[in-house]
Order: structure tokens, then C-alpha cells, then sequence
């Protein structure tokens, strides 16, 4: 079975961006980078269906500008098998994203596809579900555990309240949670290794699909800060001043 | 042309949420309609029917949606959505893994999770864990849009909405439910709790002793911050933040926790955050209301008691 990863290049976690002076969009200019966390947790998915015999062959995928092939390179040295940048310097949103998956899909034939829940820059967790209505396959969403069976897959997923239980018919989309895993560390060596491997570029505008965006930024502004608190020196002054709010 | 929200239901009671998006519906100031796909669901049907501002229900009652599938109620939703103008919907579980594959089908861009509407196609969401507010303009001729249930109140009772049948096209046979594990508690809905107190992993083992005296004195929820969740101190659903559920209520309580950005982008928007920590520098401290520096061990207990007075 082959194993098809969609890996973004984003604003590491732990950057809190900033607005640009003219309000017109968020600055990551000279920021620093990362695989979108949910990516890493799918990679580290395929990998290790790889190691227990259930995939053959993991391939990752990114859609982006050059610089995204750093977080190919991040896959490469997890271990997946092969790399391809659909490179564009077109703002891809995730209709987009998934019009240039879909034909990557239909090129590779993979049986499962695992992407992240979310991208934590943009948080519109929509690219997996949009991929697999466009595929027509069933989707595991928010997926904390996944078992694959003969010709179908179970998902377990996180949703409000608890979990539950899905069997889809293979092919099918997955899309990741926290749970589902926790990623390896990576060692140097094949880090260094990785950064000799092959990464396969597809020109986005070869592929002749409307990926325009549909969606404009007219603004982008810090939020409206909180009025400062207190500090109460004890828990009678607090239950007071929660009284004096009435909220008790 | 009119605006199509998607209900969620238990089974049994519309939720809170699908309310909410009957209230950022109004932005447009065109017919609502409501869309309640169930099994033997004419109770849920009526309810969606007494929402004030609802001027029609389309009830679609088939064995399937029973428990209802992505697969399958997106192929009815973008069936029925051609029609309109906006299809809507709260961002919950439920809605985020089903609006999506109508957009998709449609060929239309999704806006996810929406806190406000300022103009017929233009919004605001957050983005970057909370970090900034980007207002979007789509140009798609439909919009499908997810709001954030917090950010929008919820409406009276007293609509009488007539109520039409509609017919559930055949199962896609892609995928399959097997079960489900819901978290039973005598708790309200985290989502939209009047109080929630949330601790982080410092509470460790006595996570559930400490806190939930003090959550049933409010009649509140539960909430854990990530590390908690993952060094399994407390369930998966109840984690908030940017990645797990984004609650605004009254009155928050964070408890042993640092104020990590992901989790602050869960919960800055409640009314009013106490937070209690020994750390005299803890980050949630720039954030909270009523900060208390003291050892948790003996100031949750010693409030859960005060409260008792
Ligand atoms: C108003 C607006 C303005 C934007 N401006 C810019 C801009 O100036 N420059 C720019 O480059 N982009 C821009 N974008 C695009 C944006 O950065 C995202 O790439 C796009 O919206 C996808 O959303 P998401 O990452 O939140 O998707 P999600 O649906 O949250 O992503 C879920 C998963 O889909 C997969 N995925 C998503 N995107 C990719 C990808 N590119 N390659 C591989 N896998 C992927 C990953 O597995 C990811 O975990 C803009 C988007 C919007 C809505
Ligand atoms: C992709 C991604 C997504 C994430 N999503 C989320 C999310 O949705 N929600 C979320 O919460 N986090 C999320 N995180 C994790 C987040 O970055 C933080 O790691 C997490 O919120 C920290 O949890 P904590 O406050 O319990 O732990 P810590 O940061 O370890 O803080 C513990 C705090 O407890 C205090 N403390 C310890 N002992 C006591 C005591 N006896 N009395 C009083 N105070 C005490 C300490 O002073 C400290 O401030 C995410 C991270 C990533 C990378």
C-alpha cells in the first residue's frame, strides 16, 4: 500500500507573528520555519506503516514556494521515501491545495492519504475533507489511532464530548490529531542525509487548474488587548472581588 | 436567495451552537433556513422550527443519519445548497468535517470559523493561535462559512417555522460508523459552560480531586491544557485551546497553568480569568483579571471551602 503525506511549511509554533506597520497582512518575513506540527505527526503515521509491513512506499508532498522544500527535507530525514514540491508563488488556499493534491492522487495511487487536522497558520482545517470529496473517498477527521484492515481502514476520532469509530473503504483521506502519535526525534546523520536526496519539483501552473485564491485579506490587525488585572494577595481577597463581579 | 444553516443535533436536542449560527445568520437580513438531517428526528425538527428567526425547516429523516456521516450529509447539504446564497454552520467537529467536502463539491471557498460578519461576504477569524485578526472578502457566488460559536449570543425562543420534507439521497457506501465513546458527566458542555475551570499538568494525578469540587460549585465544566492531556491527567475532549475547543465563558479559572499562547487562544476571550500560580511571572498573569500567586495544593482547596461559606 502506498502512503501519500501533504507536509506545510509554516511559521514555527512558537512565533508569536506580528502585524505589518500597514495593517495589510502578518510579517514572517525572515521568520523562522517549520513543518505545520499536524504534518509531522502524519509523516510519523506513514513511517511507522511502513515499519510494521502495512505501506510499501511513503511519498511526502508539499505545494508552496522554493523554500518549502525544507520541510520535504524534514520528511526526507523522518524517513519517508520520496519528495515532491508543486511549486507556485501563488497564495495557495485549501481548495487550491486540494485541486493539486487531487492530481498528485491520481498520479501516485496511493490507498491512504494523511494530512494534518490543521495548519496552525491559517487554521482552516478544510484541505483534507476538501481532497477527499474531490477523490470521492470516505475521511477519518481528527484522527487519534488508525487500523488498517483488508481493504478498509477504522479511525479513531476526536470529536466534541469524546470519540468515535469509522471504517472507510480504501482509498481514503485521513487527517491527524495530537493523539495519534508522538514524532521521532531526528538524528544528524539523517539529516545530513536527507539534504542529498532527490526532491521532485512539478511546476503548479504545468498542472492548467483554476488554483486562483478566492479568499482576499483585506486586513490583518492585533486583537483588541485585555484591560489589565490585579494581583490579590490571598483567597479571601479573590472570592471577594469574584462577589463584587457577580459571578459567584 | 436565502441562507442555509446546517443543524447538529445529539439524537435528541438541537445544539446550543446551532443557535448561535441563527444569530450570525441575521448579518444578512435574508430567510433562514435550517437543515436537521436525523433518524426519527421530527422532535429535533420542531425544535430548529421554534428558533425566533427561522423561516423554514428542511427535515430530512432517513435510517442513515442515524448517525450521520460526512459522506453523506455533505452529498445532501451541497445537493440543497446550490440554492442559496450562504451555507452556514457552528465550528464544531461535526461541521468542520462536512462543510469542507460541500465547498469542495461546489467549487466554492470555506471561511472557517468567523467571529464576525461585517459585510454580506466579509469577515474576521483568527488566525495564528489568536495572535491576529484577519478580515477576508470571498468572491465565491455561494459562501460557506463556520462561525465560532462564543462570539455570538443566543437568540429567544418563540419562531414557528413551517417545517418541509426533504429527501436523503442513498448512503455513498464510502464509510461506516462503528461506535462511539462519549464522555458521560453530570457536567455542562464544555464549549458553552457559564464557568469553566481549567488546570494544567501540574495537577497531575489529583486533577480530578482538586478540580472537580470546585467546578461543581459553580455548576461549571472541566478544562485541561495540552500537556496535561497528553501526560494523561485528563480526558482528550476536554483540552482547550487553539487545537482543542475554544471556550468563552464568564467566568475561567486557570489553574497551574503557564498561559502558552495555544492555550490562551482557547480561552482569552472569556469575561473574566482568574488564574492561580506560584509562579509570580507566569505568563497568564498579563492575562488574567484576578491573579493569585500561591501554591495550588493549598489554595484550591482552601477556595473550594471559602466557597462553601
Ligand atoms: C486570506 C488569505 C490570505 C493568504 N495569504 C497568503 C500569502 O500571502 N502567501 C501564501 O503563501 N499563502 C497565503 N494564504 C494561503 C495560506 O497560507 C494557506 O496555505 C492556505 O490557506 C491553506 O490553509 P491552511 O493551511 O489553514 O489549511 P488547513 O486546511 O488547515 O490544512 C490542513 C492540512 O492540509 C495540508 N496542506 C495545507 N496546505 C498545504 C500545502 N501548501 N502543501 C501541502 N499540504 C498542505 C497539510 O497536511 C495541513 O496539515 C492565504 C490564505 C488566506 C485565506
Ligand atoms: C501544535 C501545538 C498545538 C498546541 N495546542 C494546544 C492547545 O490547544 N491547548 C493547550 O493548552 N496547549 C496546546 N499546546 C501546548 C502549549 O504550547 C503548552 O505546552 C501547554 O499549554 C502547557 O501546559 P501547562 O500550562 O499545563 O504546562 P506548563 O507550561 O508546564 O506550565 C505549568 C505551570 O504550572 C505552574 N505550577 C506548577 N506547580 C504549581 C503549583 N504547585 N502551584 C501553582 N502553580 C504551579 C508552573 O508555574 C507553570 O506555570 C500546543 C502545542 C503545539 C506545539
Amino acid at each position: 500500500m502506498k502512503v501519500l503525506v501533504a507536509v506545510k511549511h509554516v511559521v514555527d509554533y512558537n512565533i508569536k507573528p506580528r502585524v505589518k506597520p500597514d495593517g495589510s497582512d502578518v510579517d514572517i518575513a525572515g521568520v523562522k520555519m517549520g513543518i505545520n506540527p499536524f504534518d509531522e505527526i502524519a509523516v510519523e503515521e506513514a513511517i511507522r506503516l511502513k515499519e510494521r509491513g502495512v505501506a510499501t512506499e511513503v511519498v511526502a508532498v508539499t505545494i508552496g514556494k522554493a523554500n518549502s522544500q525544507d520541510t520535504l527535507r524534514h520528511a526526507l530525514a523522518m524517513g519517508v521515501d520520496k519528495a515532491v514540491l508543486i511549486q507556485t508563488d501563488v497564495e495557495v488556499q485549501p481548495l487550491a491545495v486540494a485541486k493539486l493534491l487531487k492530481s498528485l492522487v491520481e498520479r501516485e495511487q496511493p490507498q491512504l492519504i494523511i494530512l494534518g487536522k490543521q495548519a496552525i497558520d491559517d487554521d482552516l482545517g478544510q484541505t483534507g475533507q476538501m481532497l477527499a470529496a474531490l477523490i470521492n473517498a470516505g475521511q477519518g477527521t481528527f484522527a487519534s489511532v488508525i487500523d488498517v484492515k483488508a481493504g478498509e481502514i477504522e479511525v479513531t476520532r476526536e470529536i466534541d464530548g469524546g470519540t468515535d469509530v469509522v471504517a472507510l473503504k480504501l482509498p481514503a483521506v485521513v487527517t491527524t490529531d495530537l493523539r495519534l502519535n508522538e514524532p521521532r526525534f531526528i538524528k544528524l546523520p539523517n539529516l545530513m542525509m536527507a539534504k542529498k536526496k532527490p526532491i521532485e519539483t512539478i511546476n503548479a501552473a504545468d498542472l492548467g487548474l483554476d488554483i486562483s485564491p478566492r479568499l482576499k485579506q483585506l486586513k490583518a490587525a492585533d486583537p483588541e488587548p485585555r484591560k489589565p488585572g490585579i494581583k490579590v494577595a490571598n483567597v479571601a481577597e479573590l472570592v471577594e472581588k469574584l462577589r463584587l463581579a457577580e459571578v459567584l | 436567495m436565502s441562507i442555509l444553516i446546517l443543524a447538529e443535533h445529539d439524537g435528541k436536542h438541537i445544539k446550543q451552537s446551532t443557535r448561535q449560527a441563527v444569530t450570525a445568520a441575521n448579518a444578512w437580513q435574508l430567510p433562514i433556513h435550517v437543515l436537521v438531517a436525523g433518524a426519527q428526528s421530527a422532535a429535533i425538527a420542531q425544535q430548529a422550527a421554534e428558533i425566533a428567526g427561522v423561516a423554514k425547516v428542511l427535515h430530512a429523516d432517513a435510517a442513515q443519519f442515524e448517525h450521520p456521516l460526512a459522506e453523506d450529509v455533505s452529498v445532501l447539504l451541497a445537493q440543497l445548497g446550490r440554492d442559496y446564497k450562504v451555507i452556514l454552520s457552528a465550528h464544531t467537529a461535526f461541521s468542520k468535517s462536512v462543510l469542507p467536502r460541500v465547498a469542495a463539491v461546489l467549487d466554492v471557498a470555506m471561511v472557517s470559523d468567523v467571529i464576525s460578519i461585517t459585510a454580506p461576504s466579509t469577515y474576521v477569524r483568527p488566525i495564528y493561535a489568536g495572535n491576529v485578526l484577519s478580515t477576508v472578502e470571498s468572491s465565491d457566488t455561494i459562501q460557506v462559512v463556520t462561525i465560532r460559536a462564543t462570539s455570538f449570543a443566543v437568540p429567544a425562543a418563540g419562531g414557528n417555522a413551517e417545517v418541509v420534507t426533504v429527501t436523503a439521497p442513498a448512503t455513498s457506501g464510502l464509510s461506516r460508523w462503528i461506535k462511539e465513546d462519549r464522555n458521560v458527566s453530570d457536567r455542562p458542555e464544555l464549549s458553552s459552560a457559564r464557568v469553566v475551570v481549567s488546570g494544567g499538568r501540574s495537577l497531575a494525578e489529583r486533577f480530578d480531586e482538586l478540580l472537580a469540587p470546585l467546578a461543581h460549585k459553580f455548576g461549571g465544566a472541566l478544562g485541561a491544557t495540552r500537556a496535561c492531556v497528553d501526560a494523561g491527567f485528563a480526558p482528550n475532549d476536554i483540552q482547550v485551546g487553539q487545537t482543542g475547543t475554544i471556550v468563552a465563558p464568564e467566568l475561567y479559572f486557570a489553574i497551574g497553568i503557564s498561559g502558552a499562547m495555544q492555550h490562551l487562544a482557547g480561552m482569552k476571550d472569556s469575561k473574566i480569568i482568574v488564574a492561580i500560580n506560584h509562579d509570580p511571572d507566569a505568563p497568564i498573569f498579563q492575562h488574567a483579571d484576578y491573579g493569585l500567586v500561591a501554591n495550588l495544593f493549598d489554595a484550591v482547596p482552601e477556595l473550594t471551602a471559602a466557597l462553601n461559606n
